[in-house]
């Protein structure tokens, strides 16, 4: 336990001469609710809340805790599933929920200036009137905030075209882990000297607090089309995405499902897919209406050619709902036919799937656990979902060892534990197997220039020896913000 | 110090090396030494030994930008990285890892084999892959692309204290640890030494088209260019082309894509132009820099709007005799002062551009050699500079790699 005397709850009235009464949470009940962020699994009750609502009142509030040895950890929404807000009991929980304004939208320059509590999809919206939008889309848009999004450099089904979210960044006003405001850039590209915000963007809330953020905006494009097709294995559908890409086509997205995970979509919102499918393949295609309709053809005649025993097309929004209906629900409807699940977030290269997905499969045989796999097929973003009975004794054991052996198959064939994510807590000790001493040493040299006493979130991201031996986030039943409908978790 | 006493200080390596000459010299600097190394190992070893024995180091790949950024304040060893030059494409998964001394235009060729490309335009003939990325430079191709540092996954570089150390991987999709490839992107060289780099590819497009127009000024081409970047034709690249002398600045738009449908996107974009120069190629000079081989190169970065004011800034000050090749769709590019242009006058034209774009940034990227050893504000104003004088500290705490081209006062 903190001592009350040096702890951070000694920084109270400090924290309320900076952020006023309302804006600091002393209250337990209130701290309780912080205490995890998307996966419940970690879980740690804050010492102390702050709300600011400005730039000034984030520096002052960091100063303080750099002048005491407090750590603090930024919080967005917290819908982050690698534990990346996980709180401290010993220290300052720095939430961005009071700085929600959209500053700018300046079409001409192809840019919006947010704060860093801005719902990811608010920046689409206040920028859709013009024909422009935001592109990356985590499929938690409707609630999780740009500042998250820059932490975690998150991606959504539409970045197999459109990159990351750091790819869209061009200006930050942060709060460094000693208090001060320093500006990177702006509405200019390429600001000059190191590229500081290049690294900042997913680093996870250990360099600071991004207090401003300047992102590209996208035209929307001309046309939109979308298409569905089933394939009796799953390996004829991995024939046909190599097909795609080998073709010089680049989809928006392409997703695809396993017939378990068609099964449970089947039963939860009746998507209507094409029945007895082994493996169910979305291909979104989007730009130039001409582009977009030769491009059709084209992918329409290699599924065919991979084995698609049916093929569906869909032109306007309502149609494109449909089909996306299925692969949006399918983590939820995966949480209604087992009683829990871990959701695994792993890359292998384009061209390892097949042999990913066998090995998996042979995982799953070998330890009488099932395994549901929907995925980012085009960027060989894997999302298996590691399902079991959390009665039955010894079964989440194995489920973890399931789940961590993934991960394992993923690094053997040269691709990452992460692919939007994040390392957070979670995954943290699992960082040695991708990267070696002195690789992970020379990222803490990075941090430690812009972190030297170590406060801004310390433990995530890399790992420290207290860490390592805990089990990865178990999902029970249906996330909560799933339920309510305000996210699809993806 | 003097060659034998450095040769004495890495001749445990092994690695070949020999006395260095005039025309191994950086931006004027002659090294003491010049070494060779085959392999990243190899490239360890020599960074070790010049860590124990306190020796200035500078990166090297094929020498085309010797004379660019700042002279380094002395270098005892120049670790030139040609030997490292091996290729492995995994044609599948659109990606391919290449030593640091692979030259791009090889590279080029064999990607274009293949049907892909690496996104990034030419820029200077004859370059490695390593020099590119260090020096950090992109031209037309940004604009739908990316910089050059959007299409870096991985990269393997040799610290000050010989350490060698990977971030990122091969694949594109990726968030485990600190990108730190972002940070020696265009880092000159001055945080450690690559010695490769991991690309993710495109696939060529089966077809293009460049639509042509010419407009008095940048100003007159502002409105066009964003009608242009209003329409849904999705342009891969819309350049300004001003060259010397009096004349009009061209406009160039590239549509890349399914050949049924360039035709039309680009017929779209003609006429929103009133242009009728519809061709498919590419003109002379195309992704490359613009102006005399030896002259003053300054580097403009500009919000869309911003360029055509900076541009105006720049001629008033610099004269007809000056020229520019850049992004207007992306907002950067780069500025050619004829050689003979004093030291007096860049820094008259750096102030006033510098004036005209508050939100933006002018940097001197290549001085011609006559203003070798002049005083020039090379940088301006440097936003975040204390964070990243932090982070030399820690990477070079002696201030060894390539001292003074960034940041050592
Ligand atoms: C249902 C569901 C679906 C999801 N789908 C996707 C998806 O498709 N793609 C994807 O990439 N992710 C997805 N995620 C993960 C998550 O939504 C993203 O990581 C998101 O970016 C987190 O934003 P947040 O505001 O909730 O951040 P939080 O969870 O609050 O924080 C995440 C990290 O960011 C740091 N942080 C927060 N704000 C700041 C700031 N201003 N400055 C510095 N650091 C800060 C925190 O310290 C923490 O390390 C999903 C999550 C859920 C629950």
């Amino acid at each position: 336990m903190p001592d009350a005397m040096t702890g951070p709850a000694a920084l109270a009235p400090r924290l309320r001469a900076v952020c006023g009464a309302d804006g600091v949470v002393t209250d337990p009940a209130r701290r309780r609710t912080y205490e995890s962020d998307g996966i419940t699994y970690h879980s740690a009750v804050p010492g102390i809340v702050v709300l600011p609502e400005t730039t000034g009142q984030v520096a002052a509030v960091v100063r303080l805790c750099a002048e005491h040895g407090v750590p603090f950890v930024p919080r967005g929404s917290g819908t982050g599933l690698s534990g990346g807000a996980l709180p401290r009991p010993d220290g300052v929980l720095v939430v961005t929920s009071r700085m929600r304004r959209v500053i700018e939208v300046d079409i001409p320059n192809e840019r919006a200036v947010v704060q860093p509590g801005v719902f990811n999809l608010d920046v689409t919206r206040a920028a859709a009137p013009h024909g422009y939008h935001y592109a990356p889309d985590p499929s938690s848009r409707q609630v999780c905030s740009v500042g998250g999004n820059i932490a975690e450099n998150s991606g959504g089904a539409h970045c197999l075209k459109y990159g990351f979210t750091v790819n869209h960044v061009t200006g930050l006003e942060i709060v460094t882990p000693r208090g001060d405001v320093v500006r990177l850039g702006g509405k200019a590209p390429d600001a000059p000297g190191y590229d500081l915000i290049g690294v900042f963007v997913g680093s996870e809330g250990t360099l600071g607090i991004a207090t401003e953020i300047t992102v590209r905006l996208t035209r929307a494009p001309q046309r939109t089309s979308t298409l569905l097709a089933a394939f009796p294995t799953m390996d004829a559908g991995g024939r046909a995405v190599s097909a795609i890409i080998a073709a010089g086509v680049l989809p928006a997205a392409v997703e695809m499902m396993d017939a378990l995970a068609v099964e449970a979509a089947e039963a939860a919102v009746r998507c209507g897919y094409p029945e007895g499918a082994g493996a169910v393949l979305i291909v979104e295609l989007d730009g130039a209406a001409e582009d977009v309709a030769a491009q059709f053809e084209a992918v329409t005649a290699l599924c065919r050619a991979a084995g698609a025993f049916a093929v569906r097309a869909a032109d306007d929004p309502a149609e494109r709902a449909r089909i996306w209906k299925g692969r949006r629900s399918a983590f939820a409807a995966v949480g209604r036919i087992s009683p829990a699940y871990i959701v695994q977030d792993g890359v292998v290269p384009r061209t390892a799937l097949g042999g990913v997905l066998a090995r998996i499969s042979e995982l799953s045989a070998r330890s009488g656990i099932r395994v549901a796999n929907v995925f980012h097929a085009g960027d060989g973003n894997l999302h298996p979902l590691v399902l079991f009975d959390d009665a039955e004794p010894g079964a989440a054991e194995r489920a973890a060892e399931v789940s961590g052996a993934i991960l394992d198959l993923c690094v053997e064939h040269g691709g990452s534990i992460t692919g939007e994510h994040g390392v957070g807590v979670d995954k943290a000790c699992h960082m040695p197997r991708m990267f070696s001493d002195d690789d992970l040493a020379t990222m803490d040299l990075f941090r430690r220039a812009f972190d030297p006493d170590g406060i801004a979130n310390p433990e995530k991201v890399l790992p420290t020896p207290r860490l390592c031996g805990e089990r990865p986030g178990v999902v029970r039943g249906e996330h909560p913000l799933v339920a309510s409908g305000q996210a699809e978790l993806f | 110090m003097g060659p034998e006493q450095v040769l004495a200080a890495i001749g445990a390596t092994g690695v070949r090396a020999r006395p260095g000459t005039g025309d191994d010299a950086v931006v004027g600097t002659v090294p003491a030494v010049v070494a060779r190394p085959r392999d990243t190992p190899e490239v360890s070893a020599l960074l070790g030994a010049a860590a124990r024995h306190g020796l200035r180091v500078a990166a090297a790949g094929n020498g085309t930008k010797r004379d660019w950024g700042a002279a380094p304040t002395g270098c005892d060893l120049l670790v030139e990285t040609g030997e490292l030059a091996g290729i492995e494409h995994a044609r599948g998964d659109l990606v391919v890892r290449t030593g640091a001394g692979a030259p791009m235009d090889g590279l080029r060729a064999l990607l274009g084999r293949a049907g892909q490309r690496l996104t990034a335009d030419p820029m200077v003939p004859g370059a490695t892959v390593g020099g590119t990325v260090a020096a950090g430079v992109s031209g037309p191709l940004r604009m739908l692309h990316g910089p050059l540092r959007d299409l870096v996954i991985g990269m393997t570089v040799v610290r000050a204290d010989g350490v060698a150390a990977s971030s990122g991987g091969v694949v594109v999709k990726n968030v485990a640890g600190f990108d730190l490839g972002k940070l020696h992107t265009g880092g000159w060289g001055t945080l450690g030494v690559i010695t490769s780099v991991t690309f993710r590819l495109h696939p060529v497009p089966a077809a293009f088209r460049l639509v042509g127009a010419r407009f008095p000024d940048p100003v007159a081409a502002a409105g066009p260019v964003g009608a242009v970047l209003a329409s849904q034709a999705v342009p891969a690249a819309v350049e300004l082309d001003w060259p010397p002398g009096g004349g009009p600045v061209r406009l160039f738009v590239l549509v890349e894509g399914a050949a049924e449908g360039v035709d039309a996107r680009a017929g779209g974009i003609a006429a929103l132009l009133g242009a009728r120069d519809v061709r498919d190629a590419l003109p002379d000079g195309w992704g490359t820099l613009p102006g005399e081989p030896e002259c003053t190169v300054l580097k403009i970065a500009a919000p869309i709007r911003g360029l055509p004011v900076a541009l105006t800034a720049l001629r008033a000050e610099a004269g007809t005799g000056c020229s520019f090749r850049g992004s207007a769709g992306a907002g950067v590019g780069y500025a050619a002062l004829p050689v003979g242009t004093g030291a007096d006058r860049v820094a008259r034209v750096l102030a006033r551009t510098r004036d005209a774009l508050p939100d933006g940034s002018v940097t001197v990227l290549r001085q011609s050699p006559d203003l070798r050893g002049l005083p020039l504000d090379r940088w301006g104003e440097v936003p975040g500079a204390e964070l990243m004088r932090a982070v030399k500290d820690r990477f070079d705490p002696a201030h060894r790699l390539a001292p003074g081209r960034f940041l050592d006062h």
